[in-house]
């Protein structure tokens, strides 16, 4: 177990603008740190800075206590799994497993053993004997995993590991990843453009947007509290609803679109600013108006789409010239069109500064908790 | 696809007689091989008996054993060399980075353009300063260094995932090991490719061997050749037929067996 | 690794990446650039028996040979030569690799076969040629006899020489050439082939708008090697007709090494193989820029 610090890390091309600018982030020992983004936004070549592929530019990498900016990749013991495996052809998986073993003269028996240990933690024991190409791309995958888990490094990198795999095998190999790292310990950088493997494996995500951090957080907060509207719509499926907005001062409403008014309870409108906002709303937000239904924002929306997906309903509509979608739980039947009554609450909204993208409000915490430990029949 | 019947035999009909037309004078030579001078002077196609006279005679008149085994030494050390020097050169093109490296990688192509034939004269000099007159090293090492074998293995070598590269780079593995222990490896086909083109062409070389041997130390089955055909003209034909067969088996059987893997390897390395 | 240090320490790649050429290039300065600047030296010079650059006479060895007969000969011959050999043996290696590249049974035989005179050296096929062009006992003139045809004096003939050796030139190169065209239809996708049948076109249309389209990279890339070796042919002539008779066959290789080691005229030889690089430039350029406009590259 090892940290990784990055402080001030740039990199430029031919001294030419920075692609990766003003980088600073320490990655805890026995982390799981997942970098994301969406592709070209630098996330790989921050990965392989740190892997010692891609030569720093700028500023200081540290791996533990050690300043590493000039260290070999060898040096910086760690381990790196890719994205096409990078196994090698002419090997065995067997040879495969204990490639960087052998290039560190360890005896033959001792090798053997721990490609054995290995092989059986992922299943690969039948298939040592196996070249690459004999093997489907699960497997291929785990020789990958089990190459990086054999030589025992504090820090393993991983480069969009799972992209090469089908829907099915990538969740399974998720939670595999995930009990690896927290039975071994090891500090994990994990890099994906997938939103919800970013969510579902990480301690703590990094957001990163041409090539700069945007969020860094536990994914839960990140998820919650976005701090500007890239985050909003990058974490969340279907993605926050977003629309321009600005504060009526006579009504003490917000106006989004010119269209929605969604009136400021009292010790919330100071903290609005005078000229434009971007509001959003996450899609589980906005809610079927029930008979019942008292406060809120009530507003009454035509269909223009609906995915019934089993568990869920997702529809969207119009506000204004954006296109919103609404996302609730069960089966709802509703047709292309339909004129639907829904309502919202002022809390559940996160209101982001209009030309810097800062959030401005965070949505109030909704998070359920378990009170009752106990079912009864 | 399907083929319809009379396509069929009339694709056989063709394949039949325009293969037997390009291999009649292979055949033909092996036939006269056996012949005695009168059934040649006949005009015969198959030989009565066949013995093998004309084969223990061609042995006698030249020290041809020495020459198969001096073209067998001359061809595999070109082969090894052209192996050696073009997979280091094409290594260096596609897994370093460096200032300059279009410029040389077109120096190396531009050397494709200068038929060898335009450089022989001061080629021989240089030889002759070298002392190297007679030697396998005068027959070999100008031709160690092949631009369309350093082309066809960097073309190889382009398909190597770069990931490979920075998985070695990771397990601490040095530069030249990664192009020993994985690199050459895996490129296994090309190199038989270029291996095999390396032996037939040099085997079958003609005017430089002519150039520089002047004595038979060092002498090819070529030179051998025509060695045979001048003194033998117009009395025993049997007996240079042997000799054309003896020189043209190894790399017939070389052919025979490598012929897929040549024609994969050289329309790869034409193309792209 | 990559280092912001100084110059020497950012350089390593490059020296590292050196030590790899350098074989390479050492052999290629020493046996082709070297050489070739000083033909190119010695072109401009008379020279003496060791081939020592003695008295300078300028442009007077190219004036020499453009005006003697014996090099404008030889260069009438060189480019019939060429014109013979090539176009020929191009359509007979592809029309062979067409037969070839059908799907039927045995036919890894016949591929073995159209491709067999390319393990059959140069100097073997020559010495089998000239036995089966001997007017008295060779193949060719039985053949004519039992037609009824006049006999012919294949290479002693000045109005066959060239021919016969043509003929025999082009066998020789069928394999190669056979080898690489085969090649280059393998690479064409099937899938081309299935959907142009489902249009229901024939086999004529199916070779003029998807075969030779698709294969004209690697037939531009024959016939750029076809016309280099032709250009450089030497060792045929050296034991079909050295060149004679009456000069017909004196190909320009032959002309150089009969000027340079046979004569010792170093000086108007190098001015021949100057010549003859030039000539090979220009066709390789030529190629080029007709065949960037022309060739269809998938």
């Amino acid at each position: 177990m090892k940290k990784v610090e990055l402080i001030n890390v740039s990199k430029s091309y031919d001294k030419q603008v920075d692609v990766i600018s003003n980088i600073n982030v320490t990655i805890e020992p026995g982390e799981f740190f997942v970098l994301v983004g969406p592709s070209g936004c630098g996330k790989s070549t921050m990965l392989r800075m740190i892997a010692g592929l891609e030569e720093i530019t700028g500023g200081t990498l540290k791996i533990g206590e050690q300043i590493a900016n000039n260290l070999s990749p060898d040096k910086r013991d760690l381990s790196m799994v890719f994205q096409n495996y990078a196994l090698y052809p002419h090997l065995t998986v067997q040879q495969n497993i204990t490639f960087g073993l052998d290039v560190k003269r360890m005896k033959k028996d001792e090798q053997k053993r721990k490609a054995a240990e290995v092989a059986s933690m992922l299943g690969l024991t039948d298939y040592l004997a196996r070249k690459p190409r004999e093997l489907s791309g699960g497997q291929r995958q785990r020789v990958a995993l089990a190459r990086a888990i054999v030589s025992e490094t504090p820090i393993c990198l991983m480069d969009e590991p799972l992209s090469n795999l089908d829907a099915k095998l990538r969740a399974h190999m998720r939670s595999e990843i995930r009990r690896i790292q927290r039975t071994l310990g090891i500090t994990m950088i994990y890099v994906t453009h997938d939103q919800v493997e970013a969510m579902t494996m990480g301690d703590r995500i990094m957001i990163l947007h041409e090539g700069k951090i945007q969020q860094i957080g536990k994914p839960i907060d990140i998820y919650n509290h976005p701090a500007n509207p890239f985050v909003a719509t990058f974490i969340g499926s279907p993605p926050m609803n977003l629309a321009k907005a600005v504060l009526d001062e006579t009504t003490e409403e917000l106006v989004v679109e010119n269209e929605l008014r969604i009136p400021v309870p009292g010790m919330e409108r100071s903290k609005l600013p005078s000229h434009g906002m971007t509001v959003g709303i996450r899609p589980e937000s906005i809610l079927p108006l029930t008979p019942e239904q008292t406060g809120g924002v009530k507003l009454e929306v035509t269909t223009t789409n609906v995915e019934v997906l089993g568990n869920e309903t997702i529809f969207s509509f119009h506000v204004g010239t954006e296109e919103w979608m609404a996302k609730w739980s069960g089966q709802w039947h509703i047709g292309i069109g339909e004129q639907l009554p829904v309502w919202l609450e002022f809390d559940s909204l996160s209101i982001f500064d209009g030309e810097e993208g800062h959030l401005i409000k965070k949505t109030v915490d909704q998070s359920h908790h378990v009170v009752q430990q106990e079912v009864v029949e | 696809m399907k083929t319809s019947l009379p396509a069929k035999i009339w694709l056989y009909f063709l394949l039949i007689v325009t293969s037997l037309c390009v291999f009649f004078p292979v055949l033909y030579a092996f036939m006269i091989s056996f012949m005695t001078g009168p059934e040649i002077i006949q005009g015969r196609f198959f030989p009565q008996t066949f013995n093998l006279e004309n084969y223990t005679k061609v042995f006698d008149r030249l020290p041809l054993l020495n020459y198969l085994l001096n073209s067998f030494i001359v061809s595999i050390s070109v082969m090894l060399g052209q192996l050696v020097v073009c997979s280091l050169a094409a290594y260096a093109f596609v897994f370093f980075k460096f200032k300059g490296r279009d410029f040389i990688f077109f120096l190396f192509i531009s050397t494709m353009m200068i038929p060898w034939e335009a450089t022989m004269i001061p080629n021989v000099f240089t030889i002759r300063k070298l002392d190297w007159f007679n030697t396998y090293q005068g027959l070999t090492l100008p031709f160690f260094a092949l631009a369309f074998g350093t082309f066809l293995l960097r073309q190889h070598f382009l398909t190597i995932p770069k990931e490979l590269h920075e998985a070695s780079q990771i397990a601490g593995l040095s530069r030249f090991k990664f192009f020993w222990k994985v690199v050459l490896p895996i490129s296994k086909t090309s190199l038989v490719t270029l291996g095999a083109y390396g032996f037939l062409t040099t085997w079958n070389m003609y005017l430089w061997p002519l150039l520089i041997t002047t004595n038979q130390s060092v002498r090819t089955v070529q030179i051998g050749l025509k060695q045979l055909q001048s003194q033998e003209i117009a009395t025993e034909w049997g007996v240079v037929m042997a000799g054309v067969i003896v020189v043209i088996i190894p790399t017939l059987l070389l052919l025979f067996i490598g012929q897929k893997q040549l024609q994969k390897g050289l329309s790869q390395g034409a193309l792209k | 690794m990559n280092t912001t240090g100084s110059l020497w320490k950012r350089s390593v790649n490059g020296r590292t990446a050196l030590l790899y050429l350098l074989p390479s290039i050492i052999l290629f300065s020493v046996f082709v650039f070297y050489p070739m600047f000083r033909t190119i030296y010695l072109s401009f010079f008379l020279t003496d028996q060791a081939g020592n650059a003695a008295i300078n006479v300028g442009f007077e060895n190219y004036q020499y040979l453009l005006g003697s007969s014996e090099f404008q000969n030889s260069m009438k011959a060189t480019i019939l030569f060429v014109l013979y050999t090539v176009p020929i043996g191009i359509i007979l290696a592809l029309f062979f690799a067409l037969l070839a590249n059908e799907k039927l049974k045995g036919i890894g035989f016949f591929r073995t076969m159209y491709s067999s005179t390319m393990g059959v050296s140069v100097a073997a096929s020559s010495v089998i040629w000239l036995f089966m062009f001997n007017p008295s006992i060779g193949m060719f003139n039985r053949l004519l006899q039992t037609v009824g045809l006049p006999q012919i004096q294949w290479l002693l003939d000045p109005e066959w020489a060239l021919l016969s050796v043509s003929m025999s030139t082009i066998w020789m190169n069928v394999g190669f050439s056979f080898l690489i065209l085969l090649g280059g239809l393998q690479n064409i996708d099937e899938h081309l082939y299935e959907s142009s049948r489902i249009d229901g076109a024939g086999y004529f249309y199916r070779l003029r708008r998807i075969t030779l389209p698709m294969l004209s990279p690697t037939l531009f890339f024959i016939i750029t090697i076809s016309l280099i070796n032709a250009f450089q042919t030497f060792g045929q002539i050296d034991i079909l007709t050295k060149g004679g008779p009456s000069q017909s066959t004196n190909l320009i290789v032959y002309s150089i090494y009969r000027e340079a080691f046979v004569n010792y005229q170093f000086g108007t030889a190098s001015a021949q193989a100057v010549i003859l690089f030039v000539i090979i430039l220009i066709v390789t350029i030529l190629q080029f820029k007709l065949g960037e406009r022309k060739v269809h590259y998938q």
